[in-house]
């Protein structure tokens, strides 16, 4: 009994005398963004051993609250703040500073297996709404819309519901899956399926289009050209309509491990690494200015 | 057909139905196990079990989850085992039927059926806000150890109940006070089945998600915990991980297999222990 | 030592230990109190009779928030009920073979299998809906996905087995002898005494495991949190994905700042589920308090 007394004393003791070592930078946040993050992390670590950077998923609203509520360094966010976020953040003394590190084209996925080609985004939108509840209101495919897509917490959901959706409720038959690789899974078995995917999440491991997805061309108006968001030259140009940057914030100017990561991010060793990973560079035109000014 | 015939007709017809309960629930759990075993094993090398995660995971180890599941689970026993331990003396040794006695194991029977979420919220409030541990491996075990409290005060009483009273009684009539009584006459031979029994608690605790959610469980770190402050990677929260909210899990659907491998493993090995533990105790008492 | 100074000692001691007797009936109490003080400021913006009666949960929409309770309530009603129509009759069969026609050798082994089965953890549980009973179900009634009530039904009916099957064991054991012998003596065989006796005679504890068995179903998170398909809509039919109450606390808890309405919302949803486990573990208790009174 005493043995064991003293055992407990001593794992106590070393666990609690253990030193702290260097202040981890954490980051939260985004799933559209946590493989990306997780591997720009992973590279920069190896080039500068020592700078402790530890990635978290959870959603871009999760890495929001990270911020306000000062559990985190960075916030991964793949939608803009809300302005209720900001002012939440404001009372709290939190200043948000956004860094677009990436520019994504999110991606509306169907079952390869589904006939459609080209969805106009009100068509989008009306399936997501709820409204259209069959393939055979825009096609010959008579199957039931089978709807997968993300949580709240989501910065997926939430831009989705603000740029396709126009701001109104989702169905509430959507499928609300954890995280875009679960939509995916989902979409691979389900032939009457439809989903909304980054497009870094489309390809596998040989940056192929992954088997058993189609991805449906988007066009602006109805009869219009519609585009793919593997499309670089869309996305760029805007006319791939759904288009948005991928941001990370901190709290206030960037310190320290923090700041020089971001650095080499939006440097050119770390948007090659974006390229890489499916998703498009920041480009030399306002994300770029935006960015140098925050970084003063 | 005759009454007797049809009676034994109806018997061996019930007697099959409850056969077939039987079957169905041990193929249930054979095949779980062959499910995990066959498509886990693949995973499993020194590499796995030894090496941190690498690639956005997709490659490497698990050794970090390991690690934090052991680590949270120390801690997890440092409260729950000795309160429980405790609790259980003063209901078997000091207590007496009343109403408060009543109450108490009411409580104990109803801590246990609490959801494993709701006793996240409390953590949450308690542990990460209030006492300000923040997320951590501290906040995480805490909240662990609050859940395991009444399985170790149970089985903590069983083995107490187990003590014949002669034991008790001889010391006081030898002139020992109640303290002494317990802790000469009681508690030797109580302590091992109580640790024992609450060994069943703790791999309960090592299996468990929702309690480590939001008090401290982190998917990817770069380094393990150095301190009761960090945050933490483990089994069962990387196993969700995996399967739910990773980038590629069709990918990493072997690496999955491996980590659900390990994780009953783990919380198996312990049950398994303690069991043998308790024959081998029961043998020497007997 | 004086006996003044040992019994001063003893008391302290004897103190000591009361503190930890009471530890639990304190936590039980800090728990509900927590629960009902973060949980209040929730309905200084939310109607009760919303909270409870409106089907829609929406509390980031853009349009309106909505925080209506009754479509998870009804989902997590739906698969404890699904659980328990597998579980009930399974686990008293099991509990019936083995206190009533097993060989004890057969006993010593399964006793074991079954302690195995409820020592699998509930992630473990939800990992093998996902990747195994998923795709039968899908297979079997040719739907796209199998994660549904229906998935959640089965996986909470293993979870919840082993409880009833050993609280149900120990209730037909503890039937006196005499009940038995009597009934074989006036010339009924085993299974009519089993099923006219014994179990009658039972009936209390059964019904206390099969309370118990619900508490475990509705109080699990992890396993209806991945195989469910958490879709927020009012459950319709099994073969639909519906969202738990519990996984709705674990999908949102991450992602809300502290201190808004809607984390206090999902704090009611704790109580909500404290007060229903709480009251089913009560009935439990009252049966198998009856129950031994009545057998001295």
């Amino acid at each position: 009994m005493k043995k064991i007394a003293l055992i407990a004393l001593a794992s106590l003791t070393l666990l609690g005398g253990l030193l702290l070592g260097a202040k981890m930078v954490q980051i939260k946040g985004s799933d559209t963004m946590v493989n990306l993050v997780q591997i720009l992390a992973e590279e920069y670590m190896g080039k500068n051993p020592g700078a402790p950077i530890a990635v978290l998923g959870g959603g871009s609203g999760t890495g929001i609250t990270g911020l306000i509520n000062q559990t985190c360094d960075i916030a991964n966010t793949s939608r803009e703040w809300k302005p209720k976020e900001i002012d939440q953040a404001w009372e709290k003394g939190v200043t948000p500073r956004n860094f677009v590190v990436a520019v994504d084209g999110l991606s509306i996925v169907v079952n390869e297996k589904n006939p459609v080609e080209q969805l106009t985004m009100a068509q989008v939108g009306a399936m997501y709404r709820g409204e259209i509840k069959n393939w055979k209101a825009v096609s010959e495919f008579q199957k039931p819309v089978s709807l997968y897509g993300r949580q709240s917490n989501s910065g997926t959901y939430v831009f989705m519901q603000e740029f396709v959706l126009g701001n109104k409720n989702y169905s509430t038959d959507m499928k609300e899956m954890n995280g875009n690789a679960q939509i995916i899974e989902g979409i691979i078995q389900d032939e009457g399926a439809v989903g909304y995917v980054g497009v870094g999440y489309l390809y596998d491991e040989t940056h192929h289009v992954r088997k058993g997805l189609k991805v449906v061309k988007i066009s602006k108006e109805p009869g219009g050209t519609g585009y793919v968001p593997t499309d670089k030259a869309a996305v760029d140009s805007g006319s791939y309509p759904i288009a948005r940057p991928l941001y990370m914030s901190t709290n206030g100017k960037p310190k320290g491990v923090a700041a020089e990561f971001l650095q080499w991010i939006v440097g050119p060793e770390g948007q090659a690494v974006v390229e890489r990973e499916g998703f498009f560079a920041v480009g030399e035109g306002k994300y770029k200015a935006a960015n140098d000014k925050n970084f003063k | 057909m005759k009454p007797a015939a049809r009676k034994k007709i109806v018997q061996v017809i019930g007697f099959l139905a409850l056969r077939t309960a039987m079957v169905l629930v041990v193929a249930v759990l054979l095949l779980f196990l062959y499910d995990i075993g066959s498509k886990g094993h693949g995973a499993i090398t020194w590499e796995f079990l030894s090496k941190a995660p690498r690639k956005g995971m997709t490659a490497g180890g698990i050794f970090p989850a390991i690690f934090g599941t052991f680590l949270v689970t120390v801690i997890t026993a440092l409260l729950s085992v000795p309160l429980g331990m405790s609790a259980a003396i003063y209901l078997n040794e000091y207590a007496r039927q009343t109403r408060l006695t009543r109450l108490i194991r009411l409580s104990i029977r109803n801590l246990s059926g609490v959801p494993s979420i709701v006793y996240g919220l409390f953590g949450v409030i308690l542990f990460v806000n209030v006492m300000r541990f923040g997320t951590s491996v501290l906040s995480a075990g805490l909240t662990l150890g609050l859940m395991t409290l009444p399985w170790t005060i149970t089985a903590s009483e069983e083995a107490l109940k187990t003590v014949p009273n002669s034991y008790r009684e001889g010391a006081l009539a030898l002139g020992a006070t109640k303290w002494q009584s317990i802790r000469t006459n009681v508690l030797p031979y109580a302590v091992p089945g109580m640790l024992t029994g609450t060994v069943l608690g703790l791999a309960r605790a090592a299996g468990e998600t929702a309690p480590i959610l939001f008090t401290g469980a982190a998917f990817f770190l770069p380094f393990l915990p150095r301190s009761l402050s960090d945050q933490f990677m483990a089994l069962p929260y990387h196993l969700y991980i995996m399967a739910t909210q990773h980038h590629a899990i069709l990918q990493v659907r072997p690496l999955a297999y491996g980590t659900a491998l390990v994780l009953i493993v783990f919380v198996l090995g312990m049950n398994m222990t303690a069991v043998i533990l308790r024959y081998r105790l029961r043998r020497k008492q007997r | 030592m004086t006996k003044r100074r040992r019994d001063v000692q003893e008391a302290a001691i004897r103190a000591f230990f009361f503190t930890c007797g009471i530890l639990a009936v304190l936590v039980l109490l800090g728990i509900f109190l927590t629960l009902v003080a973060t949980s209040f400021p929730a309905f200084r913006q939310i109607k009760l009779s919303e909270f409870f009666l409106s089907t829609q949960w929406d509390p980031t929409s853009p349009e309106k928030a909505e925080y209506g309770l009754l479509s998870m309530i009804a989902s997590t009603l739906m698969v404890t009920a699904g659980a328990l129509i597998l579980a009930v009759p399974i686990g008293i069969g099991v509990a019936a073979y083995l206190s009533d026609v097993a060989h004890w050798r057969v006993r010593e082994v399964l006793k074991p299998v079954i302690e195995i089965l409820a020592g699998i953890p509930s992630v473990v549980v939800g990992f093998l809906g996902i990747v195994l009973f998923g795709p039968a179900i899908a297979k079997v009634f040719h739907v796209g996905n199998g994660l549904n009530a229906l998935n959640g039904s089965i996986l909470l009916a293993v979870m919840a087995l082993p409880t009833i099957i050993s609280i149900s064991e120990d209730s037909l054991n503890a039937v006196p002898r005499a009940y038995s012998e009597a009934s074989l003596a006036l010339g009924a065989s085993r299974w009519q005494t089993l099923v006219r006796v014994k179990l009658p005679a039972g009936l209390s504890g059964i019904i206390a495991a099969v309370m118990l068995g619900m508490g475990r179903a509705i109080g699990e998170t992890m396993t209806v949190l991945m195989a469910t398909g958490n879709a927020r809509s009012f459950p319709h039919g099994f073969l639909t994905a519906v969202r738990t109450m519990t996984a709705n606390v674990a999908i949102e808890l991450g992602e809300v700042p502290y201190d808004t309405t809607h984390y206090y919302a999902l704090f009611a949803i704790g109580l909500v589920l404290f007060v229903m486990t709480f009251a089913v573990n009560l009935v439990a208790d009252v049966v198998l308090h009856k129950y031994q009174e009545r057998e001295q």
